[in-house]
């Protein structure tokens, strides 16, 4: 049961709760789930490893970020610590034409659909808004202005139905959209109109909300006096509360509700309970809002730990880990070395791509900018 | 997100400290004033994301919860067009709301409420329901953020009738004129340069209280002459007072003689003091952040030409941003109206 505790306290969703799925305990052990162990128990060892090797490296490279900014090299970091289970587990479900539309805490989704990480030092590092080609990855760009990408993954979703691409049982054909956000998110209007247009056209989009448990300052409970995925209830929309920090249930929560998609079944709402275990970002004060003990009781759930208990105990041999450990060293370096290399961009890219095709308002001032830029050279010259 | 740097504000300088002149950042003043509007009126109330115990994104707010409470200091939740239409129902059972925003890009799911609902509402009840709603914006560029964190969306709301947009510059303005807005009883804008936030100044404390129920206050935010000059009116508003000032620090070196308005109000804007200025010049250049394509000096280019055609030795000349989305962080020094294109564009006005 969900008690919103008003002094402003969170209380941490427990393994108590009986609507939480989860396939696999903090401890590394396996839960048997009558309707969604089967969507993993295909998953052999190699598999379960890339899994794991999935989540290993996107965490490294967020520490690697993480140091990079304090290190002066970027402007901002937003740390994905700790929900690299959602994001991979959820990523991993979607097949390479399925198209998702991340927030921008995401690393974990742009891995999974093949974005290579370093893009994201572009953004961060003030000087590219975007970072990649969304049509190459079937990944849109990073949104910052809170939950209006729910809109653009229905509309996206509603396109694919237009094409015909829903419901024809071909699994090469059948598509769908994936909008990812957080808690905070789910007050926004723009994330109710997306419930309300994917219910009523019956889209294939479904919605992942990483209930990390703070907006900024703010804990789940100043958004919403109801478990957050019985907002998708409210508008019609089917909804699941899976366990965020458990690859494996996020992985198999999410391939249902991508079936259910594109089977012509409409939208799923999915709320995955996890933990932000670092800042916001790197200029936020977490010790400013919650509590030492709190930050210890998710750390006892770290979803890499969980999954390293369940390998070891399928018997990945050391040699895995130790391997594992050395090409995120060599990751680490690379993107230290590859975050120094980027320079800053050219002047006339203040102009470039506001419009497809030229406008004179642009054209005169590249122009003006330009000349009076050459001035300066001129006189040291 | 929240981004970019906030360290904590300059924690020295006493809360509940009643009078005397003190060394405070402009974001510090910006506190003391909510804090004397809060003490003077309890139907102040303040609403926004992160406003409560973190004290907002540049802690603006910190410790006004503590003090207040959770009813007058409310942690919103994370709906922009929630805040502004919440307050002017608030507004409507009489309350004083001040809503803070907490990044310029972060405004426009509040647009529809604040252009459509706030500025009209006066107008359509033919004055029979005021709604005396602050709308605090921390605005403009120059602080290395990602994107929707350095905008300049003030034409936006100085276009729409019946918002009043006013940005101070200094931290003793800023100490005053949240007051001033609070106690208007129309809507206002308020601007809040950010990278200006840890810019430290002497504040009047003692001022306040008359400037707040003073002439012209608080329906009408006057002009001033921030620095005197001959040759050239540089008017400037909001975070552009300090390049200008800059600027006319360097043009004295080389002989000219600069004044500088601080406009202090986009709407009203007080073309008088411009014209009184220009007068005696001859010659404006204004200077803003927001691309110049529409933007606020157009206006005063077009009013100062009509109305001091045979005093003006030049045309009047802008300098802003382009007309372009604010580019990335590693490109805005490029962008951002700095020290050498104000200089230029004082040098051409000179040559005429
Ligand atoms: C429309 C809008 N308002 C405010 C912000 C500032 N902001 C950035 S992140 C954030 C909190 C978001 O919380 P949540 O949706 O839970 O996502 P999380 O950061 O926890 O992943 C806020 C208020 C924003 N980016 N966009």
């Amino acid at each position: 049961m969900f008690t919103p505790d008003v002094d402003g306290v969170t209380t941490p969703v427990g393994e108590t709760d009986d609507d939480l799925i989860q396939l696999l305990t903090p401890t590394g052990e396996r839960v048997h789930h009558e309707s969604y162990s089967p969507r993993v128990d295909h998953l052999d060892r190699a598999a379960l490893e890339g899994l794991y090797r999935d989540m290993y490296l996107v965490r490294r490279f967020d520490s690697e970020a993480t140091s990079l900014q304090r290190h002066g090299e970027l402007g901002l970091w937003p740390p994905s610590l700790g929900q690299e289970a959602a994001q991979i587990g959820s990523g991993r479900a979607m097949s390479s034409r399925d198209y998702a539309f991340p927030s921008y805490r995401e690393l974990g989704v742009i891995w999974t659909r093949g974005v290579d990480l370093r893009s994201t030092l572009h953004i961060f590092r003030g000087e590219d808004h975007g970072g990649w080609d969304p049509n190459a990855h079937n990944c849109h760009l990073y949104t910052l202005v809170i939950g209006s990408h729910a809109l653009h993954a229905t509309g996206y979703a509603m396109g694919i139905q237009r094409d015909g691409d829903v419901g024809t049982g071909d699994p090469g054909r059948d598509r769908a959209a994936v909008a990812y956000f957080g808690d905070g998110a789910t007050a926004q209007g723009d994330v109710s109109e997306a419930l309300t247009f994917a219910s009523v056209n019956d889209a294939p989009v479904v919605f992942f909300c990483q209930n990390n448990q703070w907006a900024i300052s703010e804990p789940t409970q100043r958004q919403s006096r109801v478990p957050l995925y019985h907002r998708g209830r409210g508008f019609g929309v089917p909804s699941v509360r899976v366990d965020g920090n458990d690859v494996l249930a996020c992985h198999a929560v999410t391939s249902e509700a991508l079936e259910r998609a594109k089977a012509g079944g409409g939208p799923t709402f999915i709320e995955a309970v996890t933990y932000r275990m670092g800042a916001h970002t790197t200029s936020d004060d977490p010790t400013r809002y919650r509590s030492r003990a709190e930050e210890e009781t998710w750390r006892r759930r770290d979803p890499l730990d969980r999954m390293r208990l369940l390998l070891e105990r399928e018997g990945s041999p050391s040699e895995f880990f130790a391997g594992l450990e050395a090409e995120a060293e060599q990751f680490g370096a690379e993107i230290r070395e590859y975050c120094h290399t980027i320079a800053a961009p050219p002047v006339e890219r203040i102009f470039d791509d506001v419009y497809a095709t030229e406008q004179s308002q642009i054209t005169r001032e590249r122009t003006w900018l330009t000349e009076y830029l050459a001035g300066f050279e001129e006189v040291a010259s | 997100m929240s981004e970019r740097a906030v360290s904590d504000q300059d924690r020295q300088g006493d809360q509940g400290q009643q009078g005397g002149t003190q060394r405070l950042t402009l974001g510090k003043a910006i506190n003391l004033g909510l804090r004397r509007a809060m003490e003077r009126d309890p139907k102040v109330m303040l609403m926004g994301e992160d406003i409560g115990p973190l004290g907002g994104v540049f802690r603006v707010t910190d410790g006004l919860q503590k003090d207040f409470g959770s009813d007058r200091v409310v942690d919103t939740p994370l709906a922009e067009s929630g805040i502004v239409g919440t307050a002017i129902g608030l507004a409507l059972a009489g309350y004083r709301p001040v809503c803070e925003i907490q990044f310029d890009g972060f405004i426009f799911p509040a647009y529809d409420q604040i252009t459509t609902q706030l500025a009209k509402m006066h107008y359509r009840s033919r004055g029979k329901s005021q709604v005396p709603v602050v709308i605090r914006v921390p605005y403009g560029g120059g602080i290395g953020a990602v994107e929707h964190h350095s905008e300049s969306p003030e034409a936006l709301f100085a276009h729409t009738a019946g918002l009043r947009v006013i940005t101070p510059a200094t931290p003793a303005d800023a100490f005053v004129m949240i007051q001033q807005a609070i106690a208007c009883p129309d809507p206002v804008m308020f601007f809040e340069p950010k990278a200006r936030y840890w810019d430290k100044a002497e504040v009047d404390l003692t001022a306040a209280d008359e400037l707040v129920g003073g002439p012209g206050a608080p329906g009408d935010v006057r002009a001033t002459v921030a620095r005197p000059g001959t040759d050239v009116t540089l008017a400037a508003y909001g975070p552009s007072v300090t390049t200008a000032l800059r600027a006319a620090a360097a043009a004295e070196s080389e002989g000219t003689s600069i004044e500088v308005i601080d406009l202090r109000s986009i709407s009203p804007i007080d073309f008088a003091a411009v014209a009184d200025s220009v007068r005696r010049t001859g010659r404006l250049v204004v200077v803003h952040e927001a691309a110049t394509f529409l933007g606020a000096g157009a206006e005063i280019a077009a009013r100062i030409s009509e109305e001091c055609f045979y005093h003006l030795e030049a045309p009047v000349l802008r300098v802003g941003g382009f007309h372009t989305p604010y580019p990335v962080a590693k490109l805005e020094e490029e962008y951002l109206p700095n020290l050498d294109r104000v200089l230029h564009a004082v040098d051409t006005v000179m040559q005429h």
